[in-house]
């Protein structure tokens, strides 16, 4: 907490301190979002960037890690919005599980496909939700919508999916 | 559709975009990165306040409006 009043007041030692603290944090919630290391590796420096910038409306009172997750997740999208439509997801990430070996190739590109179809704010609520599991209250803090509204998108998204699916021949 | 048929839905999904697309939570960042982090701060221009944007406005207009304030004001200074 002390480190994060010294950074609202300005101090450089708190901004490196904190940077530090939670650069891997920030990392692995932007590469979870947008899958691509290289991506994630700006837009990390771009969310503490983004932090620094914004020291003066942070209150000390509140919860930095959230705040700091909060401005990650809107650089990520900003980087979905700009990045081309239709890019399969890269299977290059050091991943917990390799996929499905019985999963066809080209069944796993058309799934992979289907996702990078999505809108950016349908996708990210997919790619938290139900690739990485992590639970709706954390995903609706992270964009800072209710859990409600979570819900609401993730029903969308899985409908589209759905329908994307069905019609590249594959039954969910 | 009730719910249960939706949570049906969601976990079908669920199951079927873990196994192609894998979860990465144990993924780190490739070295520090607080170099960049500093390149980013030495190289990013410093914002000049909307507020000296506006001073500036407003003496321009002054002295376009009123070019009598010139020399005093150069009297002055």
């Amino acid at each position: 907490m002390e480190l994060w009043h010294r950074f609202a007041e300005g101090h450089p030692d708190a901004f490196e301190s904190l940077f530090r603290q939670y650069q891997r944090d920030v990392y692995r919630w932007i590469v979870r979002i947008v899958r691509d290391s290289a991506a994630a590796e700006d837009l990390t420096v771009e969310t503490f960037w983004r932090m620094y910038r914004a020291r003066a409306r942070f209150s000390p009172g509140g919860n930095g890690a959230a705040w700091l997750r909060r401005i990650a997740t809107n650089a990520a999208l900003d980087h979905l919005r700009h990045a081309k439509l239709q890019v399969p997801l890269p299977e290059d990430l050091p991943a917990d599980t390799a996929p499905d070996s019985a999963l066809q190739r080209e069944t796993r590109h058309a799934i992979q496909r289907a996702v990078a179809q999505l809108s950016p704010r349908l996708r990210v609520v997919v790619q938290l939700g139900l690739v990485e599991e992590e639970p709706y209250d954390e995903i609706a803090d992270a964009l800072g919508i209710s859990l409600n509204a979570v819900k609401i998108r993730m029903f969308r998204a899985v409908r589209l999916l759905r329908k994307k699916l069905l019609e590249a021949g594959i039954t969910p | 559709m009730n719910d249960r048929d939706t949570n049906h839905q969601l976990e079908a999904m669920r199951k079927l975009l873990k196994s192609a697309v894998p979860s990465v939570t144990k993924v780190e960042p490739p070295r520090d990165l607080w170099p960049q982090m500093l390149r980013r701060l030495e190289t990013a221009p410093t914002p000049v306040p909307w507020w000296d944007w506006a001073l500036l406005a407003a003496a321009g207009a002054v002295f376009f409006f009123f070019p009598g304030t010139i020399p005093a004001l150069l009297y002055h200074l």
